[in-house]
């Protein structure tokens, strides 16, 4: 089964350091665009990338082994983590596509899951990022880990090029993984199960460090648990369309009971 | 595996929605940062989505069936792991780790 080349030649190639940086650079930038600066730019993205690597690598190969446990090809696990590129949903996704859920369906559950990145473009230094092919490299790769890794303290100085040779580090490790643990996931003996529960405990993970930082609004966490448990029993078959709808409609209306207080987060 | 077709399609959609959701709001920065509702949810969805989704995940969850134990041991020790060190790698390894374990033994299918 051979990948179409057309879908791949579609998507913006990953294109960290084009050969031609625009002439046109501000003054505070160029500086740390000079063309000395690539290999040394690579080399400090490589370092800022290494904690989340260590995070990408299992998760990766947890997802590429579970694709192929799941039924489908390797080259399937290499597709989504290449061109999706968003770790929690394509979880999600081998689910929806062994169980043939409609495309609608599955497009409505990645605007859900992945609803939250909207919020990255208020604090993402996309302004520091030279040329289209690069800004339009930085959008696709912006993942949570590129998001948390650019915007903190620590990466205020950094340069529109360290942070695309950051992306495509996290892009290289997450896609490299997946395929390898698609390759390997058929070396599980068949004895071995419940691999799928690393999806369970990444979420879990990812609830509790989110209501933490929520720092003590426990209604918000309640009412996404009572959303979810009334979907499981109304809407068995749509439970997570549902439950999204339900929590939003019910985030709004407290919002709206609890009139203009300015949010407190 | 699922239709070939399908199953690419799939991959796409999600692409599509994924870099539009990421690309999209730089051309619509503003009318963003001014809506209260807007900043109100942002604060409260991320936390409410990994909810509903961990409540997705344990849905089939055969409640009267001895089974049910594995994932729910392994899910004491990725709170418990993730409580005592907020490691999110440990956490996730960890209990993934114990699931497996006992699920292809102790309560093997």
């Amino acid at each position: 089964m051979n990948i179409s080349p057309a879908v791949a030649e579609d998507r913006p190639r990953p294109a960290p350091a084009p050969p031609s940086v625009s002439p046109s650079v501000s003054p505070s930038v160029s500086p740390s665009v000079s063309p000395s600066a690539g290999p040394s730019e690579a080399r400090a993205a490589f370092h800022d990338s290494a904690g989340a690597g260590l995070g990408f690598v299992p998760l990766g190969l947890a997802f590429g082994a579970l694709a192929t446990q799941s039924g489908l090809d390797w080259w399937w696990a290499g597709l989504s983590a290449t061109l999706a590129f968003g770790g929690s949903f394509e979880f999600l996704l081998i689910g929806m596509v062994t169980t043939a859920a409609p495309l609608a369906a599955i497009a409505l559950s990645a605007f859900m899951v992945n609803v939250r990145h909207v919020f990255y473009a208020l604090s993402f230094p996309l302004h520091r990022i030279t040329g289209r092919l690069g800004k339009t490299y930085a959008t696709f790769a912006l993942c949570d880990e590129a998001y948390a890794l650019t915007t903190g303290k620590q990466a205020r100085s950094h340069s529109g090029r360290r942070i695309l040779w950051l992306q495509l580090f996290l892009h290289l490790y997450w896609a490299g993984s997946a395929v390898a643990g698609a390759l390997l996931g058929s070396l599980i003996p068949d004895g071995v199960t419940g691999l799928d529960f690393a999806l369970t405990a990444m979420f879990t993970v990812l609830a509790l460090d989110a209501v933490r930082d929520l720092r003590g609004d426990l209604p918000t966490p309640a009412l996404a648990l009572l959303s979810a448990l009334a979907a499981r029993l109304l809407f068995p078959g749509q439970m997570l369309l549902a439950a999204f709808a339900l929590f939003t409609a019910a985030l709004l209306a407290r919002h709206l009971t609890t009139g203009r207080k300015p949010t407190h987060a | 595996m699922p239709d070939t077709r399908y199953a690419i399609a799939g991959v796409l959609v999600t692409a599509a929605v994924t870099w539009g959701l990421r690309a999209l709001p730089f051309a619509a920065l503003t009318p963003l940062r001014a809506s209260r509702t807007v900043q109100y949810l942002s604060t409260r969805m991320p936390a409410g989505v990994m909810v509903i989704l961990l409540a997705y995940c344990l849905r089939d969850l055969p409640l009267t069936h001895a089974r049910t134990l594995a994932p729910l041991a392994a899910l004491a020790v990725t709170v418990g792991l993730h409580l005592w060190r907020r490691n999110a790698l440990l956490s996730i390894l960890g209990g993934t780790a114990a699931h497996v374990v006992l699920a292809s033994t102790v309560f093997a299918p």
